[in-house]
């Protein structure tokens, strides 16, 4: 089954479950970076509140899918990150290095709205001073 | 473990699949939560049995089985784990229990992220004939 991807203005929202495989992640990644493409979508969500843990195996996919839509020019955001999974993984070894994180999505959402808006505060200078 | 009394086994999970891998967290965490472990060390005891049961399904060729036992320590509970296959085993137990360092591609923190998570940890391995990983959390 594909894993649904919901639009929120231009905001990718998608949950992932603990039974994903390797298979479905990988579509889910192939999706996410296509709607970033061709739609105007400029950040995404990924809502983890309902796994179980977040092992190695977990972090390796939240940790590629956001590097991938970052290098796609999107933001990423991971929503749902409680306290003792945040401990738990850096006990692991490993942090979910330079990624945005929220305890909830609607955090998330206010999060990566901020960022969006920052970053193009940011280019809007860059373009102003660019013509001067 | 003679030591510690009657340990008993209480659940044997065979894992071959991915989807066994789910199964296998969620007895070890019920079983935690039934011996009164806090939330932390259930947690910390789920992470552990999900990182032993994915290399059962990826790294030994037909599966194998996580074992769960209960300990009585004086007051304390303990539960220890065993992950045990017949698979390919391992060259360098010592190189596979370092950070990083993964055969498959993977972030390679299974096994050193295992030992760190739970009080007690061992491994033992035999190339060509499998491989027994036993870890233990004391409540
Ligand atoms: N049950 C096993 N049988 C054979 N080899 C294993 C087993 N468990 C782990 N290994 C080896 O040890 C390496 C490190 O394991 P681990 O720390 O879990 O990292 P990862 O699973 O991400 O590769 C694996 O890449 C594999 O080569
Ligand atoms: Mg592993």
């Amino acid at each position: 089954m594909r894993i649904p991807i919901l639009r929120l203005g231009d905001i990718l929202l998608t949950s992932i479950q603990s039974d994903i495989t390797d298979e479905q992640a990988l579509i889910l990644q192939a999706d996410i970076l296509k709607q970033l493409d061709q739609t105007q979508a400029v950040g995404v969500v990924l809502d983890i509140s309902a796994l179980d843990v977040v092992d190695s195996y977990m972090a390796r996919i939240l940790t590629e899918t956001a590097r991938m839509a970052r290098l796609m020019g999107g933001e990423v955001v991971i929503a749902g990150m409680s306290p003792l999974v945040a401990v738990t993984l850096t006990e692991m070894g490993r942090e979910l290095v330079d990624v945005l994180t929220a305890l909830n999505l609607e955090l998330g959402v206010e999060k990566l709205r901020e960022r969006l808006a920052s970053l193009a505060g940011e280019s809007g200078e860059d373009v102003a001073d660019g013509s001067r | 473990m003679n030591t510690l009394g009657d340990p008993t086994a209480v659940a044997e999970v065979p894992v071959s699949g991915e989807c066994d891998i789910s199964r296998a967290r969620v007895v070890a965490a019920g079983l935690a939560a039934e011996a009164g472990f806090s939330r932390a060390a259930i947690y910390r005891l789920a992470t552990a049995v999900s990182e032993l049961s994915t290399n059962l399904v990826f790294h030994a060729s037909a599966g194998g089985t996580i074992r769960l036992t209960l300990l009585k320590r004086g007051p304390s509970w303990g539960i220890e784990v065993t992950a045990e296959d017949k698979g390919p085993g391992i060259a360098d137990v010592e190189l596979a229990m370092r950070d990083g360092y993964s055969t498959n591609g993977g972030l390679g923190s299974g096994l050193p992220g295992c030992r760190r998570l739970m009080d007690e940890f061992q491994i033992a391995s035999e190339v060509g004939r499998g491989t027994t990983v036993v870890a233990r959390i004391w409540s």
